[in-house]
């Protein structure tokens, strides 16, 4: 930091008590935040928070109802994202918006709005590149590049505009640990030029590691501002839950049983052409385990857990075995009635329907497990309303499920207490076997402890969980085994003790160039075992 | 400017019970100025459309069988929509039902029995069924567009019919007009009072709309309909089949709109002629939505639309207006049945010009 305090110091930005009204719900409420020259800035918060509320109205893809915001000392209206781009604040997006079809140059170009010299910019985009530790080739095609190559193409987009405000949205959530630490180099050293950043993350040992100053929101509201170097990851995190949370724990490491899930030699082709293909993948889940299966975004975590789930089929019974019993041909409710349960990663639209009540929400899942109990009059199957209701209202005591009203519907709640219901909703059938996708994505921290517990508790029971999860601080939190999946195949698992952040990192990464040479990725996960 | 439709966040329980009743109220006051403008007394002009038909029993007989096919068909309809299939060509499957019902009076005219009737109307909705089948086969299968299929074998279905009652089934004793011979007795579907209009068809209607009510709101099947219209992912989360429930939700309705069509064929013309198609399969669309896709309230909504219907004939006749104003004056009513419900959901916003303002 000593390079760039010179640089430091006079306000680039200053909000100045911002709201943002949708509807009825204050989204920001008088927010202010201000952005030092050099510095890189934290914006901190928990999902809904209002972080990405804020950035939009920085970056001029939404309107404040009120309040003000001041660039190098004068007060703007920023009414649209090149109005912000004209100013000099650039905008690297959590989800990218690039086009597979055309080129690095070519989606560069588009973005830049005016006519181009395509040469010329194709020089450029190699200089900036190279020049910030950013390697990426203009002539190659979207489509074919990794995710940190996009993510890369995003950067140099906004570079190229000289800009003296970057806002990075959870740029590290697609990225494996290496290709993050890399991220890290390149945003230091803009910062040692003078430019500013706005970091947002709720990541935070990342902000630990970058950041000097952090901006906390917690409701849409500014709770508090910090050194984040000098809190720990439990204080940050206090403060951006307003609440000390429980700590997870697990006594039972190591004491396991026999296999209740088994998948062997599992594979099946994408079903679209924006799915993942599944690659020979092999594991035993035991009574009594937590097995943690690691990855970066997008590489057949919900197409696995799609094929466990029965929501797609296999084309051999022995693919899958459940509680020991061939499950490969047999539809999900029939995984279910053999001891299984399931948590997908979509709470609304894939887990729960999001204009049904929780008692409706909870027939769903349980319809035919349940059948004695929910339905009546045999083939006529009249639902037993009365009975769901009773269910229902169990399962919300269980979890601490805060709602209002009897019987709201699904998306009426919080997500992290719709999510403390849908676990509750299987966790009460003492499942045998356990798959869950992502359980705490975008979930308060308070009721993310919980869900965890529950699981870990489950386990304890002698049940067996799996946990597909892109974060790794829940991997490690809560695995006895870990494994990583990568471009469709899955990496043995280990036991979570032998494995590091370095080496889950090298398994993210390992399969990815396995298969850009043409190799089966299961292959590759042979070499790449530690 | 632009201009938006918000959800709003709550909406009033109050004013969705009311709705109807404002929409009634709104098109009262835009008919009267529609009528006052025609130059006709609006007092006038709106006792005839919607209390003279109410005081006459012969007309409330026309209401009641011009409601009946209305009703059958949009009940079926009312599964197909909640289950997310897009049923367009109820009007095919209505005359291919009254088709296929109408095997036996054309090809054994002589013959009578107390089995007839009953194997007329399970023909008929065999055959609604079957014509119902291809579509939701070809979706099931091929992944087609329903709208477009189900909506094209209503122009083959009408063709066809025509043919048939023009050429192979006409009678010969008919003068040339086309038609099939009049049915025998055993095989014309018995008035509800006697030497009255309306016929057996209307019971089967209530039936069908208190049996499907008890299936969508109580039943595990009516559960799947709705998950799977709502939320065709999650449905799948509860192991309901889309594929199938595409293929129950087509036979199911395909079955009432040929009972509809069987029924109209032997309780009212008692021959099959080439005056069947009169829209119903279309119109049988609006009822459906206008009774918000529940069997009860598609009782309701037939009946009104039939009022509607009923009343713009009496005023054709007595005012000596064009049914061209009858028309508007049923658009009215639907506009405002549509708009009084979007509104009461959805709240409109209107931003002025919100684009580039670069720096102050």
């Amino acid at each position: 930091m000593t390079n760039s305090t010179k640089n430091t110091g006079s306000e680039l930005l200053t909000v100045t008590g911002i709201t943002k009204i949708f509807g009825t719900l204050k989204a920001n409420d008088n927010v202010d935040l201000d952005v030092n020259t050099g510095e890189i800035h934290a914006l901190l918060g928990e999902n809904g928070a209002g972080k990405s509320t804020l950035v939009k109205m920085l970056f001029g893809s939404l309107q404040p109802t009120s309040g003000s915001i001041q660039w190098r000392g004068s007060t703007v209206t920023i009414g649209s994202p090149s109005a912000a781009r004209i100013l000099g604040i650039g905008m690297v997006f959590q989800h990218f918006s690039l086009f597979d079809a055309l080129t690095v140059s070519e989606n560069i170009a588009l973005s830049l709005g005016e006519s181009v010299d395509m040469n010329d910019l194709a020089q450029k985009t190699r200089s900036v590149s190279q020049e910030y530790g950013l390697p990426l080739d203009p002539g190659a095609l979207v489509g074919d590049l990794s995710v940190g190559e996009r993510q890369r193409i995003e950067i140099v987009r906004c570079l190229l505009q000289d800009p003296a405000l970057i806002i990075l949205d959870e740029p590290t959530s697609v990225l494996t640990p290496q290709e993050a630490d890399k991220l890290f180099e390149t945003l230091e050293r803009l910062r040692d030029e003078g430019r500013s950043i706005l970091y947002i993350s709720h990541r935070l040992e990342e902000v630990k590691r970058l950041c000097s100053r952090a901006t906390i929101l917690r409701h849409g509201k500014v709770v508090g501002a910090c050194d984040p170097r000098k809190e720990t990851a439990a204080s940050l995190a206090s403060k951006m839950v307003g609440a000390d949370i429980d700590i997870v724990h697990r006594d039972n490491a190591g004491n396991t049983g026999e296999v209740l899930l088994a998948l062997n030699s599992l594979s099946m082709p994408a079903a679209t052409p924006f799915a993942m293909a599944l690659k020979n993948i092999s594991l035993d889940l035991r009574a009594g385990e937590v097995v943690g299966i690691a990855g970066v975004a997008g590489n057949g975590q919900s197409e696995l857990f799609d094929a466990i789930s029965g929501e797609a089929t296999q084309n051999n019974p022995d693919d899958v075995v459940i509680n020991g019993q061939s499950a490969g041909l047999l539809d999900i409710s029939e995984r279910r009635n053999l001891g299984a349960a399931f948590i997908p990663e979509e709470r609304l639209g894939h887990g729960a329907v999001p204009d049904f009540t929780l008692s409706e929400n909870l027939l769903l899942a349980r319809h035919q497990s349940d059948k004695d109990r929910f339905l009546k009059l045999g083939k006529i199957a009249l639902i037993n309303r009365a009975a769901v209701k009773i269910l229902a209202r169990k399962i919300v005591e269980d979890m601490d499920v805060r709602k209002s009203g009897e019987d709201p519907d699904a998306s009426a709640l919080s997500g992290g207490n719709l999510q403390k219901f849908i676990v509750g909703r299987e966790l009460d059938r003492n499942p045998d076997v356990m798959v869950v996708n992502q359980p705490t994505w975008g979930v308060d921290a308070g009721a993310a402890a919980r869900i965890r517990q529950a699981l870990i508790d489950l386990a304890t029971s002698g049940s067996a969980v799996m946990v597909i999860s892109q974060d790794l601080d829940e991997i490690f939190e809560i695995s006895d085994r870990i494994a990583v999946i990568s471009d469709g195949g899955l990496s043995a698992p280990a036991p979570a003790k032998e494995m590091t952040r370095e080496n889950i990192g090298m398994l993210m990464g390992a399969t990815h160039q396995a298969t850009s040479d043409g190799s089966a990725s299961a292959a590759g996960n042979e070499e790449a075992r530690p | 400017m632009t201009l938006f439709l918000e959800k709003r966040a709550n909406y009033s329980r109050l004013f969705s019970a009311l709705s109807p009743f404002l929409a009634l109220g709104l098109t009262l006051v835009f008919g009267t100025i529609m009528f006052t403008v025609l130059g006709q007394n609006p007092a006038e002009a709106l006792y005839i459309y919607f209390v003279l038909p109410l005081t006459d029993a012969y007309l409330i007989e026309q209401i009641v069988l011009k409601a009946t096919p209305l009703i059958l068909i949009a009940i079926g309809l009312s599964v197909c929509f909640r289950s997310g299939n897009w049923n367009i060509g109820a009007e095919g499957q209505y005359l291919i039902g009254g088709m296929i019902g109408s095997l036996i009076p054309v090809y054994f005219n002589d013959f009578q029995s107390p089995i007839v009737l009953p194997l007329m109307m399970v023909m008929g909705m065999l055959g609604g069924a079957m014509y119902a089948a291809v579509p939701a086969i070809l979706k099931s299968r091929f992944g087609t567009n329903e709208i477009l299929t189900s909506l094209m074998l209503v122009y083959v279905a009408q063709q066809f019919v025509d043919w048939l009652v023009r050429t192979p089934w006409r009678d010969p004793q008919g003068m040339g007009f086309p038609g099939t011979k009049r049915f025998n007795e055993s095989a014309v579907l018995p008035d509800l009072l006697t030497n009255g209009e309306a016929h057996w068809g209307t019971v089967f209607a209530v039936v069908a709309a208190i049996g499907t009510w008890f299936m969508l709101s109580k039943t595990m099947k009516g559960f799947e309909v709705t998950v799977l219209g709502e939320c065709p992912r999650a449905g799948r989360f509860a192991g309901f089949d889309a594929k199938k429930m595409t293929i129950f939700a087509f036979l199911f309705s395909g079955a009432l709109a040929g009972l509809a069509g069987i029924a109209e064929v032997s309780g009212s013309v008692e021959k099959l002629d080439d005056n069947l198609s009169l829209g119903y399969g279309f119109t049988a669309i609006i009822v459906a939505f206008l009774g918000r896709l529940n069997p009860l309230g598609i009782l309701a909504a037939g009946l009104i639309l039939a009022l509607s219907y009923i009343g713009g004939e009496e005023a054709q006749i007595v005012l000596q207006i064009s049914n061209r104003a009858t028309n508007v004056f049923q658009g009215l009513l639907l506009f405002f049945v549509l708009a009084t419900d979007t509104l009461i959901h959805y709240r409109i916003r209107l931003e002025f010009g919100s684009s580039v303002k670069g720096a102050s």
